[in-house]
Protein backbone atom coordinates (compact mmCIF):
# COMPACT_ATOMS: atom_id res chain seq x y z
CA UNK A 1 0.00 0.00 0.00
CA UNK A 2 1.09 3.10 -0.52
CA UNK A 3 -0.52 6.42 0.32
CA UNK A 4 -1.34 8.85 -2.35
CA UNK A 5 -0.94 12.86 -1.37
CA UNK A 6 -2.85 15.49 -3.92
CA UNK A 7 -2.14 19.65 -3.03
CA UNK A 8 -3.64 22.54 -4.66
CA UNK A 9 -5.25 22.50 -7.50
CA UNK A 10 -4.56 18.86 -8.26
CA UNK A 11 -6.29 17.98 -4.67
CA UNK A 12 -9.21 19.96 -6.23
CA UNK A 13 -9.25 18.08 -9.74
CA UNK A 14 -9.30 15.02 -7.84
CA UNK A 15 -11.60 15.90 -4.79
CA UNK A 16 -9.22 13.75 -2.39
CA UNK A 17 -6.48 15.14 -0.13
CA UNK A 18 -5.06 11.73 0.39
CA UNK A 19 -6.05 7.93 -0.38
CA UNK A 20 -3.89 4.84 0.14
CA UNK A 21 -3.66 2.73 -3.22
CA UNK A 22 -2.49 -1.35 -3.57
CA UNK A 23 -0.39 -0.70 -6.75
CA UNK A 24 2.37 -3.09 -8.45
CA UNK A 25 3.36 -0.26 -9.97
CA UNK A 26 6.98 -0.25 -10.83
CA UNK A 27 7.46 3.50 -11.15
CA UNK A 28 5.83 7.17 -10.38
CA UNK A 29 4.73 7.39 -14.25
CA UNK A 30 3.29 3.43 -14.01
CA UNK A 31 1.28 4.67 -10.97
CA UNK A 32 0.31 7.67 -13.01
CA UNK A 33 -0.86 5.70 -15.84
CA UNK A 34 -2.92 3.04 -13.27
CA UNK A 35 -4.37 6.68 -11.70
CA UNK A 36 -5.03 8.48 -15.50
CA UNK A 37 -7.52 4.75 -16.00
CA UNK A 38 -9.73 5.17 -13.18
CA UNK A 39 -11.82 7.61 -13.50
CA UNK A 40 -12.23 10.77 -15.40
CA UNK A 41 -11.05 13.23 -12.45
CA UNK A 42 -7.69 11.33 -12.69
CA UNK A 43 -7.37 11.32 -16.29
CA UNK A 44 -7.68 15.60 -16.16
CA UNK A 45 -5.92 16.08 -13.18
CA UNK A 46 -2.83 14.37 -14.76
CA UNK A 47 -3.38 15.50 -18.44
CA UNK A 48 -0.08 17.37 -18.85
CA UNK A 49 2.75 15.87 -16.35
CA UNK A 50 4.79 19.00 -17.61
CA UNK A 51 2.49 21.17 -15.43
CA UNK A 52 2.85 18.35 -12.34
CA UNK A 53 5.74 18.30 -9.68
CA UNK A 54 5.89 14.62 -7.91
CA UNK A 55 7.74 13.64 -4.69
CA UNK A 56 8.43 10.29 -3.04
CA UNK A 57 8.70 10.05 0.46
CA UNK A 58 8.35 13.84 0.67
CA UNK A 59 11.67 14.39 -1.80
CA UNK A 60 11.53 16.14 -5.04
CA UNK A 61 11.99 13.83 -8.24
CA UNK A 62 11.50 12.72 -11.39
CA UNK A 63 8.19 10.83 -12.91
CA UNK A 64 10.52 7.52 -13.76
CA UNK A 65 11.67 7.08 -10.19
CA UNK A 66 11.34 3.53 -8.80
CA UNK A 67 8.32 2.81 -5.98
CA UNK A 68 10.06 -0.39 -4.42
CA UNK A 69 9.79 0.17 -0.85
CA UNK A 70 8.06 3.80 -0.68
CA UNK A 71 5.52 5.07 1.47
CA UNK A 72 4.17 8.29 0.10
CA UNK A 73 3.89 9.74 -2.90
CA UNK A 74 2.50 13.13 -3.49
CA UNK A 75 1.45 14.72 -6.47
CA UNK A 76 0.69 19.16 -6.69
CA UNK A 77 1.56 21.98 -9.47
CA UNK A 78 4.93 23.81 -9.17
CA UNK A 79 5.40 25.55 -5.64
CA UNK A 80 5.54 29.11 -5.17
CA UNK A 81 6.24 29.56 -1.93
CA UNK A 82 8.02 33.18 -0.62
CA UNK B 1 19.21 27.18 12.10
CA UNK B 2 15.67 27.64 12.83
CA UNK B 3 13.14 26.55 10.76
CA UNK B 4 9.32 27.45 11.94
CA UNK B 5 6.25 26.97 10.00
CA UNK B 6 3.29 28.25 10.98
CA UNK B 7 -0.51 29.24 11.19
CA UNK B 8 0.26 32.62 12.93
CA UNK B 9 1.38 35.48 12.40
CA UNK B 10 4.66 36.23 13.62
CA UNK B 11 6.27 39.57 15.15
CA UNK B 12 9.03 40.89 12.54
CA UNK B 13 11.04 43.22 14.90
CA UNK B 14 10.47 40.40 17.85
CA UNK B 15 11.80 37.90 15.76
CA UNK B 16 14.68 39.89 13.83
CA UNK B 17 16.20 41.32 17.64
CA UNK B 18 16.14 37.66 18.83
CA UNK B 19 17.83 36.87 15.77
CA UNK B 20 20.61 39.29 16.22
CA UNK B 21 20.70 39.22 19.62
CA UNK B 22 23.85 36.99 21.60
CA UNK B 23 26.41 37.32 19.29
CA UNK B 24 28.97 39.78 19.22
CA UNK B 25 30.92 38.52 16.42
CA UNK B 26 28.64 38.62 13.71
CA UNK B 27 29.12 41.89 11.81
CA UNK B 28 25.53 41.99 8.86
CA UNK B 29 22.32 40.16 9.47
CA UNK B 30 20.23 40.94 6.84
CA UNK B 31 16.10 40.42 7.07
CA UNK B 32 13.66 39.74 4.02
CA UNK B 33 9.90 39.75 4.44
CA UNK B 34 7.13 38.58 1.97
CA UNK B 35 4.10 40.51 2.52
CA UNK B 36 0.34 39.60 0.76
CA UNK B 37 0.21 42.47 -2.25
CA UNK B 38 -3.35 43.48 -3.01
CA UNK B 39 -3.85 44.01 -6.54
CA UNK B 40 -5.87 47.45 -7.20
CA UNK B 41 -7.40 46.02 -10.70
CA UNK B 42 -8.41 42.90 -8.76
CA UNK B 43 -8.86 43.61 -5.14
CA UNK B 44 -7.87 40.56 -3.01
CA UNK B 45 -10.29 39.10 0.04
CA UNK B 46 -7.10 36.87 1.28
CA UNK B 47 -4.60 34.83 0.29
CA UNK B 48 -4.63 31.14 1.42
CA UNK B 49 -1.56 29.39 1.23
CA UNK B 50 -1.55 25.30 1.41
CA UNK B 51 2.00 23.29 2.29
CA UNK B 52 2.97 19.93 2.60
CA UNK B 53 3.43 19.03 6.55
CA UNK B 54 6.74 17.09 6.68
CA UNK B 55 7.86 18.06 3.37
CA UNK B 56 7.53 21.30 4.09
CA UNK B 57 10.01 21.03 7.37
CA UNK B 58 12.54 18.71 5.14
CA UNK B 59 12.61 21.03 2.01
CA UNK B 60 13.39 24.40 4.35
CA UNK B 61 16.20 22.60 6.57
CA UNK B 62 17.66 21.60 3.09
CA UNK B 63 17.45 25.26 1.93
CA UNK B 64 18.67 26.27 5.09
CA UNK B 65 21.42 24.01 5.07
CA UNK B 66 22.66 24.45 1.49
CA UNK B 67 22.97 28.30 2.29
CA UNK B 68 25.31 27.38 5.67
CA UNK B 69 27.66 24.85 3.19
CA UNK B 70 28.03 27.98 0.44
CA UNK B 71 28.27 30.75 2.42
CA UNK B 72 29.81 31.99 6.01
CA UNK B 73 27.32 32.15 8.09
CA UNK B 74 26.55 31.94 12.10
CA UNK B 75 22.72 31.47 12.19
CA UNK B 76 19.81 31.18 9.43
CA UNK B 77 16.02 31.84 10.47
CA UNK B 78 13.22 30.71 8.23
CA UNK B 79 9.56 31.55 9.02
CA UNK B 80 6.84 30.71 6.29
CA UNK B 81 3.26 30.86 7.30
CA UNK B 82 0.66 28.32 5.62
CA UNK B 83 -3.62 29.01 6.12
CA UNK B 84 -5.80 32.04 4.97
CA UNK B 85 -3.67 35.97 4.90
CA UNK B 86 -5.02 39.46 4.26
CA UNK B 87 -3.46 41.91 2.32
CA UNK B 88 -0.91 43.63 4.25
CA UNK B 89 -0.15 40.51 6.27
CA UNK B 90 3.24 38.96 6.45
CA UNK B 91 3.65 35.25 4.60
CA UNK B 92 7.30 34.57 5.87
CA UNK B 93 10.53 36.17 6.70
CA UNK B 94 14.34 35.02 6.52
CA UNK B 95 17.26 36.21 8.45
CA UNK B 96 20.82 35.72 7.29
CA UNK B 97 23.61 36.66 10.38
CA UNK B 98 27.14 36.76 8.72
CA UNK B 99 31.04 38.20 9.86
CA UNK B 100 30.16 40.13 6.63
CA UNK B 101 27.52 41.66 4.54
CA UNK B 102 27.99 40.13 1.00
CA UNK B 103 27.88 36.58 2.77
CA UNK B 104 24.59 37.48 4.78
CA UNK B 105 23.38 39.21 1.69
CA UNK B 106 23.63 36.18 -1.21
CA UNK B 107 22.54 34.23 1.50
CA UNK B 108 19.54 35.54 2.22
CA UNK B 109 19.46 35.88 -1.71
CA UNK B 110 19.81 32.53 -2.44
CA UNK B 111 17.64 31.04 0.40
CA UNK B 112 14.30 33.32 -1.23
CA UNK B 113 15.22 31.93 -4.85
CA UNK B 114 15.28 27.94 -3.61
CA UNK B 115 12.33 28.82 -1.16
CA UNK B 116 9.82 30.25 -4.44
CA UNK B 117 10.04 27.27 -6.32
CA UNK B 118 11.51 24.27 -3.95
CA UNK B 119 9.82 24.37 -1.07
CA UNK B 120 6.22 23.01 -0.90
CA UNK B 121 3.64 25.87 -0.73
CA UNK B 122 0.94 27.37 -2.92
CA UNK B 123 -0.75 29.95 -2.76
CA UNK B 124 -4.96 30.78 -3.79
CA UNK B 125 -5.58 34.32 -4.05
CA UNK B 126 -9.25 34.97 -3.40
CA UNK B 127 -10.87 38.00 -4.53
CA UNK B 128 -14.44 39.12 -5.19
CA UNK B 129 -14.61 38.55 -8.47
CA UNK B 130 -13.86 34.67 -7.61
CA UNK B 131 -10.61 33.19 -6.67
CA UNK B 132 -7.41 31.48 -8.34
CA UNK B 133 -4.23 29.24 -7.83
CA UNK B 134 -1.48 31.29 -8.29
CA UNK B 135 0.92 30.05 -11.09
CA UNK B 136 4.32 29.16 -11.05
CA UNK B 137 6.87 31.44 -13.22
CA UNK B 138 9.34 30.87 -15.59
CA UNK B 139 11.82 33.94 -13.70
CA UNK B 140 11.65 32.06 -10.26
CA UNK B 141 12.86 28.78 -11.76
CA UNK B 142 15.75 30.71 -14.12
CA UNK B 143 16.75 32.36 -10.97
CA UNK B 144 18.17 29.40 -9.79
CA UNK B 145 20.62 29.08 -12.45
CA UNK B 146 22.80 31.96 -11.19
CA UNK B 147 23.38 29.49 -8.35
Amino acid sequence: MIDILYFAWVRERIGLAREQVDTQAATVADLVAELRAREERYALAFSDLSALRVAVDQDLTDFDAPLAGVREVAFFPPMTGG
Amino acid sequence: MRIVVQQSPFDLGAEANAFAAGRTDMGAIVTFSGVVRDNPAHPLRQMMIEHYPGMTERALEKIAAEAQARWSLGDVLVIHRYGPMRPGEMIMMVATAAPHRRDAFEAAEYLMDYLKSRAPFWKKEQGADGESWVAAKDEDEDALTRW
